[in-house]
């Protein structure tokens, strides 16, 4: 490799190393100490005067405590289970959604399609947080919704949706819904549509065509379109702080309680190790689903 | 010697039609892709549909796959009015022109896709993928996925599969446009081979005439929604009824002019004032006095040096190109009048023997059988 190629490669790792490595093991070293009411709120610190004995003293002090008060106590195991489980209805939610829209945008008229993607890609343009709030006043008990329903009679009393978990599955849907309706769209597009006629002269009728062919097709895209929803959804903060209730726990929330409202810092950068390590799960098998895609594509 | 009969069974009043179209009319809106169309289709015909792009002849075999509604008209195969009927409820496959073989399947299970939805039973799946494989010589690739392999081998999954429910018709959409020459022309005896093998008829799409005339047995010549000639390679070729079918198939010299006598098979054509009039085969319908057209290929049209006193058609002009294609020469001659004519002929001796070269007055000649006299 000459040298050109190495600089150009060396700025996105350096990149990743200055923005995401050396925050992660400043972030691991905390979770590594001691809660302490000091500034910084935690102990113990590098005491750089003391030369070599002062650096020994300070790495004996590190240990796993946090991470052992982290299995202990049923909460955290609690928050992340119960932030697995709301992130997985959330993102199977975004798919019954997502689907039939990247599926209507692939079969529109090709001249309409771009506006049409626009148009999903719009919200985008305002702040993520007004947005949420945006669906407090639709969501609320004197809310558009409420309103709406209540005027045409349908319901008599306003439906409770705010603080609840419905109201943070509709807020996860609702910001969540081009990352899925993006890459299906895109493996849908590329679709041939010869194949479903292939697959109706072989003998299928038009609903086993597309079972058999349209939807094994948009795979990759749904596999793409579900893990891009479910990362953030599992860490997911503001949402269900905004829109849930006091019962929704979420661990994005705990994270946030142990850093502002206890300042434990070593606590809450423990939780936010595990919670990396878990997502790192899923994110290893979504790049290994792209790279499958890519083998294939060749 | 092979002594059975042709097959011609178009020629037999008592024959049965696989295939009717009658009075077949199909329009998008204004636009009339198929314009009344009537047309039989014999079982174990290769019939080929043969035109320009945008002349129908794809929407009119889609309809036979059930893939576009009639507007007017019937069309029955093996005696069933296909009206409603939809593609996957006929006993008809078809091979696409893209081959739309299923990315996400292997070979075998491509070939297989069509066996798992009919009624065959499932021990018998595994056994017709590998007759079909072997029809097509894939054996060794049963496991490849589509995108492991070529484009010739491709072509040959994609005709295996269309094969494999055994259908009474098979149609072929342009089943040979993506392969480069020398491959296109070894898969068309490849192709009459497995259609006579297994005896299925066969409705071809193409544009290109000379993979019509390869490998069919009739061909449709179409233009714009309308059947123009249905006839034998030979016969298209020969005796074609139009000057667009001389001119769509094969190359072609047209000289207009005045119909002055027709007589029997034989017709005559005035083309220059004071000029002996030409002397051809007298096409269909055709009356005397009108205005007419003397089609004559060029390898009929042959070149002297000198008059050929004793040929009754005979004409001269000057040589103003020579296309030298290795084993022929095409000589382009300046008639008097500012027509050009293009003489063929074999180059059965080395280049440096030759006689004749540009700016040189030569005679051209054909004989009284060899060109036809059309109306137009």
């Amino acid at each position: 490799m000459n040298l050109g190629r190495r600089l150009l490669i060396s700025v996105p790792y350096g990149w990743l190393v200055v923005l995401f490595l050396i925050p992660f093991l400043i972030v691991f070293k905390i979770s590594l100490s001691d809660y302490a009411i000091s500034i910084p709120p935690y102990t113990p610190t590098l005491d750089t005067s003391e030369g070599w004995s002062g650096f020994a003293a300070y790495w004996s002090k590190l240990d796993f405590e946090n991470f052992v008060f982290l299995a202990e106590d049923s909460l955290y195991i609690k928050a992340y289970l119960s932030s697995f489980k709301i992130a997985t209805i959330a993102t199977f939610l975004t798919l019954l959604v997502g689907f039939p829209f990247a599926y209507a945008i692939a079969n529109a008229p090709e001249e309409w399609r771009p506006s049409l993607l626009l148009l999903v890609i719009l919200p985008f343009w305002t702040s993520f947080l007004i947005r949420v709030y945006a669906l407090i006043g639709i969501l609320s008990n004197e809310g558009f919704l409420n309103q709406f329903l209540m005027w045409t009679g349908v319901i008599s009393e306003p439906l409770v949706i705010m603080n609840t978990n419905a109201a943070v599955y509709i807020g996860i849907v609702y910001t969540y819904l081009p990352f899925m309706v993006l890459p299906i769209y895109s493996t849908l597009e590329k679709l041939d549509g010869s194949l479903l006629e292939a697959a109706q002269d072989l003998g299928c009728t038009r609903i086993s065509a597309f079972w058999s062919v349209t939807v094994h097709l948009a795979k990759p895209g749904v596999i793409a379109g579900c893990f891009l929803v479910f990362i953030p959804a599992l860490g997911e903060f503001v949402i269900p702080s905004l829109l849930g209730g006091s019962r929704t726990l979420m661990i994005g929330k705990v994270l946030w309680e142990e850093f502002f409202s206890n300042r434990d810092w070593p606590v809450a950068s423990a939780v936010a190790i595990i919670l990396l390590l878990v997502l790192i799960i899923p994110i290893v098998l979504f790049q290994r689903n792209e790279q499958k895609q890519r083998e294939q594509n060749k | 010697m092979n002594t059975a009969a042709p097959f011609e069974p178009w020629t037999d009043e008592t024959a049965t039609p696989l295939i009717e179209f009658s009075n077949v009319t199909k329009r998008y809106g204004e636009f009339t892709a198929i314009d009344q169309v009537d047309l039989k289709i014999y079982p174990k015909e290769f019939f080929a549909l043969l035109g320009p792009s945008g002349c129908g002849k794809t929407t009119l075999m889609r309809m036979l796959g059930g893939f576009e509604t009639v507007t007017e008209g019937t069309i029955t195969i093996d005696g069933v009015d296909m009206k409603g009927i939809p593609p996957n409820k006929r006993a008809v496959n078809m091979m696409f022109q893209s081959y739309a073989l299923f990315p996400h399947l292997t070979v075998a299970d491509n070939l297989a896709f069509g066996l798992k939805r009919s009624n065959m039973p499932k021990s018998e799946i595994d056994g017709r993928v590998e007759e079909m494989l072997r029809l097509v010589q894939l054996q060794k690739f049963a496991h490849r996925k589509p995108h492991q392999m070529s484009g010739g081998q491709r072509q040959r999954v994609a005709l295996a599969r269309a094969l494999a429910k055994a259908p009474k018709l098979l149609l072929l959409d342009e089943p040979l446009g993506a392969l480069d020459k020398k491959l296109r022309q070894e898969t068309q005896f490849e192709l009459m081979d497995i259609q006579e093998k297994t005896g299925t008829t066969f409705v071809i799409v193409t544009h290109d005439q000379e993979e019509a005339m390869t490998v069919a047995s009739r061909i449709a010549v179409m233009d714009h929604g309308k059947l123009k000639q249905v006839d034998t390679p030979d016969r298209v070729y020969e005796v074609p009824n139009s000057v667009y079918v001389a001119d769509f198939i094969g190359d072609v010299n047209i000289i207009e002019g005045q119909v002055t006598k027709v007589q029997g098979d034989t017709a005559e054509l005035l083309w220059g004032e004071g000029k002996p009039s030409i002397r051809g085969m007298a096409g269909n319908n055709l009356s005397s006095q009108t205005s007419g057209a003397f089609a004559v290929r060029p390898e009929k049209v042959a070149i002297f040096t000198e008059e050929p006193a004793d040929r009754h058609n005979r004409v001269t002009g000057m040589v103003e190109d020579i296309a030298y294609l290795g084993n022929m020469s095409t000589y382009y001659v300046r008639l008097e009048n500012g027509a050009l004519i293009k003489s063929q002929v074999a180059n059965d001796r080395r280049i440096a023997h030759r006689s004749i070269t540009w700016n040189d007055t030569v005679w051209l000649s054909w004989t009284d059988t060899a060109g036809i006299v059309l109306a137009s």
